[in-house]
């Protein structure tokens, strides 16, 4: 008979689920009416789910619907499991809970490994990495709640959201200020002015190969520390932080369009040239058409520079509003779960435009080996 | 050599040409300040006495790069190494924390894209998140880390580290994946022919096919690592540090010694990469060094 992978594990959460069910899931302080597995409709049905799905976690699961029957019981166990009283912090954690807590882990192990063996489709790569995620929020939730971590330390992910929506509107002129403000102007101008100065510079050798290795070295200068000269010369409103980015910007978008000017054939440049086609010509058919994947890719470091540049230039002084106002006075009042609000904000505002940029990419360069291949 | 000199003339060319810009700049920036606080009082002047004092002012808008270079100098040499007054105690103060937060973070990456080469499910489940990572502003997240490891009673230099460490860790492991894996099927198979362990494979083979795709990204790393670095010596207030000088400065409105704090970091960037490259070309030798 062919061993499931991981299949100590299995065992190994099998009993000790089994183990749990004999004790009590909740540590009343005056000692009377703790509640056990029986009791209530969540205990029991967290307990089945996770049962099942290690008594499945046995046996091999090969192929995607095998698979599932795994980890479906998985998830819905550990969804009805965060409902349970300790894990929402109403009432104290027992040994019940503890065992079982280290039962999912054990879960969690082996649903992600055997999810990650699938092969076939591409889905299943990303469906993974969600399935960790779900398993890495879920022990962040349950186990700061039941191990009652100070709110300072980590705030638990409900926490962030009921903060989140609770300062929404806050939070919304933060991201107007920081995202669509400095970083949104910024990244365009830095990014158009370093595109214009590399057409510009393109037909002037020398220029390029006095301004080409000191605009590389700028990668390994701290640019943001211009931030508070900026806040000098702009004030305090977000034109200084949209200068600092445009500085961040503008020398990666230079380096990528003198580059990617470079990158037409000569035997393009050449058939460019037998059709009698002059400089502009071969410019707009030929050079910058071959130039979009670098610019593209310059576009995509470069919304993540302008986010980090929009963010930091606000340490330095900055009206009371923004993402980065937001994060150091929090933090400097110690509302740990507000900054945790904001950095969501920031991730996801980051993660976001990066997949519009890639979406863009893969319509205006779909010709490019690295387009396809990924 | 020839060729060296034919690259050294248009960089000096350009350098020559930013430096004028500059020093006109100072004027066109500084004249409104000058003529109010310098000359008007005085009553009247000649266009060489304005171009002077802009050139000269105690608090320009902009300085001139000969005000920057003085300061620059005299904060050198005037103190003694150890004293808070010497923009170089500073710069060590950060690049040590750069530095150890450099070589932890690698560590991490290295060790971390090893179990992720080595282990399908890693690779599945922790690799995705760590590129999606890249597209977040990390650097966002300092003021968290400072907070969390100062109350659990780590102070000084261990939470710059850290934030160093969680900067240069992201480039290092994408890196060293794509290295890791990049060894042919054939070379591959020859180790299997020999009987190689897995151990054996990962050092004499991904190992050292890994290298050149390592080097590039601990360039990045270490001047990510340096921004990391001087970030976190702003919101706790830290009292030594060129980010702490770069808030002094703004504090004080002292902008001469911003831009010293800013050449100073500038050089301090330009010489770690320069001596990440030095390593690269003695352990790559200098064909392989683009």
């Amino acid at each position: 008979m062919k061993r499931a992978p991981g299949v100590l594990i299995a065992l190994f959460a099998l009993a000790v689920l089994a183990l749990a069910f004999a004790y009590p899931l909740t540590a009343p302080p005056d000692g009377a009416g703790a509640l056990g597995w029986r009791d209530g409709l969540a205990a029991p049905v967290a307990w089945a789910l996770f049962m099942f799905a290690a008594w499945r976690a046995l046996q091999p699961t090969d192929g995607a619907r095998a698979t599932l029957s795994l980890v479906l019981p998985c998830v819905a166990g550990a969804i009805v499991f965060a409902a349970l009283p300790p894990s929402t912090g109403a009432a104290p954690a027992a040994s019940g809970f503890w065992l079982a807590l280290l039962g999912a882990l054990g879960l969690a192990l082996i649903s992600v490994q055997r999810s990650a063996a699938l092969t076939g489709s591409r889905l299943y790569g990303s469906l993974t990495s969600a399935l960790f995620g779900l398993w890495v929020l879920f022990f962040w939730q349950v186990g700061v709640t039941a191990f009652e971590v100070p709110r300072v330390l980590l705030p638990a992910p409900s926490a962030i959201v009921q903060s989140m929506l609770a300062q929404w509107d806050t939070l919304g002129r933060d991201f107007v200020q920081t995202v669509l403000k400095s970083v949104l102007v910024g990244w365009a101008l830095g990014s158009a002015l370093g595109f214009a100065v590399g057409v510009a510079i393109d037909r002037l050798p020398f220029l390029q190969r006095g301004l080409l290795p000191l605009a590389s070295l700028t990668s390994a200068i701290p640019l943001v520390a211009v931030a508070p000269i900026m806040v000098m010369w702009f004030g305090f409103e977000w034109q200084s932080k949209a200068a600092v980015v445009v500085l961040m910007t503008f020398f990666p978008m230079l380096i990528a369009t003198l580059a990617g000017l470079q990158a037409a054939g000569r035997l393009e440049r050449e058939l460019m040239h037998s059709y009698a086609a002059g400089y502009l010509r071969t410019l707009c058919d030929l050079r910058l058409p071959c130039a979009v994947p670098f610019i593209m890719s310059a576009l995509k470091i470069n919304a993540t520079l302008a986010l980090i540049g929009g963010i930091v230039a606000e340490f330095f002084g900055s009206p009371t509003v923004g993402l980065g106002f937001r994060i150091s006075t929090e933090a400097a009042r110690l509302n740990m779960a507000l900054v945790w609000g904001a950095i969501v904000v920031a991730a996801v505002s980051g993660s976001a435009a990066y997949a519009l940029l890639v979406q863009l990419e893969r319509r205006w360069a779909f010709w490019h080996p690295s387009v396809r291949s990924a | 050599m020839a060729d060296d000199s034919r690259r050294l003339l248009p960089v000096a060319i350009v350098l020559a040409g930013a430096v004028v810009l500059w020093y006109l700049g100072a004027v066109f920036l500084n004249a409104p300040g000058a003529i109010e606080r310098v000359l008007a009082p005085k009553g009247p002047y000649s266009n060489t006495e304005l171009v002077i004092a802009t050139w000269s002012m105690e608090r320009p808008v902009l300085p001139a790069p000969h005000q920057v270079a003085i300061d620059l100098w005299h904060s050198l040499v005037d103190w003694p190494l150890d004293s808070p007054r010497n923009l170089l105690y500073h710069a060590a103060v950060t690049a040590q924390s750069t530095l150890v937060g450099f070589v932890l973070g690698t560590l991490l990456g290295v060790v971390l894209a090893a179990a992720i080469v080595h282990s399908r499910t890693l690779d599945r489940a922790l690799l995705p998140w760590i590129v999606a990572s890249q597209t977040v502003p990390v650097l966002a997240i300092a003021p968290i880390v400072l907070v969390i490891l100062g109350s659990l009673g780590f102070a000084g230099i261990a939470p710059k580290a850290a934030i160093a460490m969680y900067l240069c860790f992201f480039p290092v492991t994408v890196a060293m994946v794509q290295g890791l894996r990049s060894p042919q099927r054939i070379d591959t198979e020859l180790m299997h022919t020999y009987a190689a362990t897995r151990m054996q494979a990962f050092w004499m083979l991904r190992m050292p096919a890994a290298l050149p795709f390592l080097f590039p990204s601990l360039r990045v790393a270490i001047a990510a690592g340096l921004v990391g670095a001087m970030v976190a010596e702003l919101p706790t207030g830290a009292q030594a540090g060129l980010g702490a000088r770069l808030l002094t400065g703004s504090y004080y409105g002292n902008t001469i010694g911003i831009w010293s704090a800013l050449v100073l970091s500038a050089l301090l960037g330009l010489g770690l990469t320069a001596a990440v490259a030095g390593v690269e070309r003695l352990v790559l030798g200098p064909r392989s060094f683009r």
